[in-house]
C-alpha cells in the first residue's frame, strides 16, 4: 500500500506485541498492507506463523523478500479476490484502515478470507487531535504524521465510530488494546489512548 | 552492481545417454544427447545448483560467450553472472538445450540411429513432463540431487513448475517468470497459426525437408513474425516505431513502408535462418499440452498438492501473451496448498520479452531472492 509510505517500521512498533499475544504458534495469517514485512518477521519470531503479506509498493516488495516474508504484491482497493474464503486463521490491516479508499468492503473482505480480523488505527479521538482542532489546526503527531494536503489518511476515526462500525457491519469485537506509546490505556481510552487494535469476527 | 562482469568464455559440454527415454506420448529414443553448459562452482554438498529452463526458442547457451565468437553472448547474461541477480560466485548455473531442440541435443536434425537419416517428421512430440524427465536424467549424471533453485521464463517457467511437481524432493525453490500453469484458447490459437505458416510451406515436405535440400523459411519466418508481436506490446511497438516510414512518402506496392514492417520481416528473416521448423512445431505443441491440472479434473489445486518448493513467481503488466492474472492464477494455487510463496507484478512496458530485460526492479526482486537461497546453504 502507498500508505506504508512511513515504511521505517521497526519490530518495536507498540501494536507489533499487541497483535503477537493475540496470535497463537502456527497460525495462518495474512498482513494487509504489510510495508517492509516487519510484523510478518516479528510475528514469524513470536509466533511462528504461517504468514502472507499483501503490498502494493515495488521497494516495499523487495524490502519484504530481504526480510524473507511471502509477499503477494496486490492492490487492496481492488478487493481480496486472489485469495480463498476461510484461507487464514488472522487477517491483519495494521495502521493502513484509515488510508483505505473503500473501507467498507475490504473490512468485510477481511472476514470473507479470515476466521478473525485485527486492525489497528491511529485514534482521531485522542485528546491531542482534540486540542489541535480546538485550536483550530488539523491534528499532526507522532501517529499522524502528515500535513493535511499530503496526508493519506483519509478515513480517520475514533474509537467510538469504528466500534459503531462494527455493530452496524455485524462485526463481533472480540478484544481491544488501547495505547499511547508502550503504555497500554485502560480509562477513558476514546480521550486518552493515541492507538487503537482489534480483534474481530463476523457476528453470528 | 557490477552489471557489466561476465562470466568470461564458456564451452558447450555433452552428456549422451544410452538408456532408452519413454516420452509421455508413447515414443521411445532409443538413445539421446543433451548439449548443457555451466557457470560456477559446484560446492562440496552439491546444494548449489540451480537449472535454468530455456523458453521457446532459447538453449543452452544462457551466460557468457565463446572463445571464438566473443559477440555470441548468453540469451540471460544479465542475470546471471558474478555479482549478477544469481551470482556465479555462489551459485553453479546450469543451462541445456531441451530434447527435440535444433541447437546440439537430439532433436529432428539429429540423426536417427537406426534409418541412418535425420529424424525429421519422425521425432517424437516431447512434452513439458519429458523434459523435466530428461533434465532430472542430466542432474544424475552430475551427481545433483536436489537443486537449489529451478527456474526459467515462459515455457521455460512450466518446466520450473513441473519440476515442483515430479520431483518435489528434488527443487527446493521454484522460480516461474512470465509464465501459466497453461495456455489460453487465444494462445493455443496463435501457436496454431504459426504452426500453419510451418506446415503449408511447399518446402516444409511433411518434416522431412533435409532430404529435399531445403528449408520452410517463408513459414518458418511469418511463424516468428506472428510471434514477434505478442511478445511485444502495443505501447512498446508505438514507441518504437510508431508509424515512421522508411523514407518519406507512401510507396503505393506492397514493399516495406512502415519501419515496423521492415522490423518483423528482419527478425523473421533471422530466425528462419538458424532455427529449425520442426523444432519450432515441437515447441509450440509442448507449450499447447502443459496442462498440470488436467488430470485433476481441471483443479490446479489438486494438481499442485504434491508441491513442496517455495515459489518466486513474477508477471510483468505489459504482457498479454502470458498475462499477470495466469501467474495470479498460479499464485492462487500454491497459497491453497499452504506453500510459501512471493509474487511480484513488474512494471515494463516491454511485454512478454521483459523477462529477458534488464530491469531494475525486475532484477533486485529476483537478487533479493537468490540472496536468500544463498543465505540458506552459507548459513
Amino acid at each position: 500500500m502507498s500508505t506504508h509510505d512511513h515504511s521505517t517500521l521497526t519490530a518495536t512498533r507498540p501494536d507489533f506485541a499487541a497483535i503477537a499475544a493475540w496470535i497463537p504458534p502456527g497460525a495462518s495469517v495474512l498482513d494487509l498492507g504489510c510495508g517492509d514485512g516487519s510484523l510478518l518477521r516479528y510475528l514469524q519470531g513470536t509466533s511462528k506463523v504461517q504468514g502472507y503479506g499483501v503490498e502494493i509498493s515495488d521497494d516495499n516488495i523487495v524490502a519484504c523478500i530481504q526480510n524473507q516474508v511471502n509477499v503477494i504484491q496486490g492492490d487492496l482497493e481492488s478487493g481480496l479476490s486472489g485469495f480463498e474464503s476461510n484461507a487464514f486463521d488472522y487477517v491483519i490491516l495494521s495502521q493502513t484502515l484509515q488510508a483505505t479508499r473503500h473501507t467498507e468492503p475490504l473490512m468485510q473482505e477481511m472476514l470473507r478470507v479470515g476466521r478473525e480480523g485485527i486492525v489497528s488505527f491511529p485514534n482521531f479521538g485522542y485528546w491531542r487531535n482534540r486540542m489541535n482542532i480546538l485550536q483550530g489546526n488539523m491534528p499532526v503527531s507522532e501517529d499522524l504524521p502528515y500535513q493535511w494536503y499530503d496526508t493519506p489518511n483519509i478515513h480517520l476515526c475514533t474509537l467510538h465510530d469504528f466500534e459503531t462500525f462494527c455493530h452496524d457491519n455485524k462485526m463481533t469485537i472480540l478484544d481491544r488494546r488501547v495505547m499511547t506509546g508502550d503504555s497500554e490505556i485502560k480509562l477513558l481510552p476514546n480521550l486518552l489512548g493515541s492507538t487503537a487494535v482489534y480483534r474481530f469476527k463476523r457476528a453470528v | 552492481m557490477n552489471a557489466s562482469n561476465s562470466i568470461g568464455i564458456v564451452s558447450a559440454q555433452h552428456a549422451h545417454f544410452n538408456t532408452p527415454f519413454s516420452c509421455k506420448s508413447g515414443a521411445v529414443l532409443p538413445s539421446y544427447e543433451l548439449v548443457y553448459e555451466t557457470y560456477g562452482t559446484l560446492n562440496s554438498d552439491k546444494s548449489n545448483a540451480v537449472l535454468v529452463c530455456h523458453a521457446l526458442s532459447g538453449h543452452h547457451h544462457v551466460a557468457g560467450y565463446y572463445a571464438d565468437d566473443l559477440k555470441n553472448v548468453g540469451w540471460w547474461d544479465t542475470m546471471i553472472g558474478p555479482g549478477k541477480p544469481i551470482d556465479t560466485e555462489k551459485f553453479f548455473v546450469i543451462g541445456l538445450n531441451n530434447l527435440g531442440g535444433c541447437h546440439g541435443s537430439t532433436g529432428p536434425i539429429s540423426i536417427n540411429p537406426a534409418t541412418g537419416k535425420p529424424y525429421g517428421a519422425s521425432f517424437p512430440v516431447v512434452t513439458v513432463e519429458d523434459w523435466v524427465e530428461s533434465q532430472a536424467h542430466l542432474a544424475d549424471k552430475l551427481g545433483i540431487n536436489q537443486f537449489a533453485a529451478v527456474l526459467g521464463g515462459s515455457l521455460g517457467g512450466m518446466q520450473a513448475l513441473q519440476w515442483s511437481l515430479a520431483y518435489p524432493g528434488r527443487v527446493r525453490h521454484v522460480l516461474a517468470i512470465a509464465s501459466a500453469p497453461r495456455l489460453t484458447a487465444q494462445n493455443i490459437a496463435f501457436n496454431d497459426v504459426a504452426r500453419n505458416a510451418i506446415l503449408t510451406d511447399p518446402d516444409f515436405y511433411g518434416g522431412n525437408y533435409y532430404e529435399h535440400g531445403v528449408v520452410p523459411t517463408r513459414g518458418l519466418r511469418l511463424a516468428r513474425m506472428l510471434g514477434h508481436i505478442t511478445y511485444l506490446s502495443n505501447d512498446a511497438m508505438a514507441d518504437k516505431f510508431g508509424r515512421g516510414l522508411r523514407s518519406d512518402k507512401y510507396s503505393y506496392s506492397y514493399d516495406i513502408d512502415f519501419e515496423i514492417e521492415s522490423y518483423l520481416r528482419y527478425q523473421g528473416d533471422k530466425f528462419a535462418a538458424y532455427f529449425d521448423a520442426n523444432t519450432y512445431l515441437l515447441m509450440t505443441k509442448a507449450l499447447d499440452y502443459f496442462d498440470p491440472a488436467r488430470e485433476y479434473n481441471d483443479d490446479l489445486n489438486k494438481a499442485f498438492a504434491a508441491a513442496r518448493a517455495n515459489f518466486l513467481v513474477l508477471s510483468f503488466t505489459t504482457d498479454w501473451r502470458f498475462a499477470p492474472e495466469r501467474s495470479r492464477a498460479i499464485v492462487k494455487a500454491l497459497l491453497h496448498n499452504r506453500l510459501k510463496v512471493s509474487y511480484a507484478e513488474i512494471t515494463s512496458t516491454h511485454g512478454h520479452d521483459s523477462f529477458l530485460m534488464q530491469h531494475t526492479h525486475y532484477h533486485n526482486v529476483m537478487r533479493a531472492y537468490f540472496d536468500n537461497i544463498a543465505s540458506e546453504f552459507t548459513a
